[in-house]
């Protein structure tokens, strides 16, 4: 392509593959530790297969659906974002990416009705209401409050990176030849994605 | 579909493709919660995890690029899941026969 000549002359090191390789390994370590809920979640569920089940009926499916779709699309635009700045569109970019972000904001609202409906209950770690139910049910809350609150902090800091993104496209640091942080970042979001798939229906679909 | 830039090594996968993949997860979230309604006793959990790993597989394939990126990146997926399957595996056992 076109562009070879400019980077040689430029004498600017650039190791695309390694930075990717590199973003995979720090995913690599969050996998290890959602990892070790999910395993904890695993024991628990098949110490207590009841009460695991009576605690998801207090599951609301229908927002658990919702933002199931939300992060999917959300992952969607991601994508299309990295695919147009590769096609040197930088508007269309810039949308998607403002439009993932927007997603992301959506997704946590949601997040916060259903905590704030599951703790006007009385439904939370350490609370009276929670404690007086069989040890499954705490086990389950517990892990519930745990593992949707870690990943929701995840979601915050996945935005937080693509804000800066949006900047770097914005003042052209990131462009079509010279992308891969766009595309780490949408890494790290999609892991945050792929969390959520096994989320979802571990504590909203027990029938 | 795909373009080479033999420098940097970047794929272009079309819009389209990422579209397609888009609307089969949100296809295989709506079975995923149908399935959930139908009682299929010890299969639901078993069923939702499948199709779970399904969405994760597109996701990484497609979404993250796996596909048309180089072949050492497969080979660091791999080793990490079967770290974590050796992790589950090794606490069942332990947790099965106590």
């Amino acid at each position: 392509m076109v562009s070879n000549n400019s980077s040689h002359t430029t004498h600017r090191h650039r190791d695309d593959v390694g930075a990717k390789l590199g973003m995979w390994l720090f995913l690599f370590t969050e996998l290890l530790l959602f990892g070790g809920m999910f395993l904890a979640y695993a024991v628990y569920r098949m110490k207590y297969p009841q009460q695991f089940h009576l605690s998801a009926m207090e599951m609301n499916t229908t927002i658990g659906t919702i933002n199931t779709i939300i992060l999917l699309t959300s992952s969607l635009t991601m994508v299309l974002s990295i695919a147009a700045i590769q096609k040197k569109n930088k508007f269309l970019s810039i949308i998607f990416l403002v439009s993932t972000l927007i997603l992301g904001v959506l997704f946590l609202i949601n997040k916060y009705f259903e905590w704030g409906h599951e703790i006007s209950k009385g439904i939370y770690p350490g609370s009276e209401v929670l404690l007086s139910k069989d040890n499954g049910e705490i086990l389950y809350f517990g892990l519930y409050y745990a593992m949707t609150g870690l990943h929701g902090l995840h979601v915050i800091i996945g935005m937080i990176v693509l804000l800066f993104m949006l900047v770097f496209i914005i003042n052209d640091n990131i462009k079509w030849d010279d992308y891969v942080k766009l595309e780490n970042s949408g890494l790290y979001w999609h892991l945050v994605d792929i969390i959520w798939i096994f989320l979802f229906p571990l504590f909203y679909l027990i029938q | 579909m795909e373009e080479h830039n033999k420098e940097s090594s970047h794929h272009i996968i079309d819009y389209g493709t990422y579209v397609f993949v888009w609307l089969l997860l949100v296809g295989l979230t709506s079975l995923t919660v149908t399935i959930a309604g139908i009682n299929l006793g010890d299969y639901t959990l078993v069923v939702a995890m499948f199709i779970a790993l399904i969405k994760a597989s597109l996701v990484i394939a497609i979404f993250m690029h796996i596909k048309v990126e180089e072949p050492i990146f497969k080979v660091f997926i791999a080793i990490i899941l079967i770290t974590l399957l050796v992790i589950f595996i090794l606490t069942f056992a332990d947790y099965s026969f106590r």
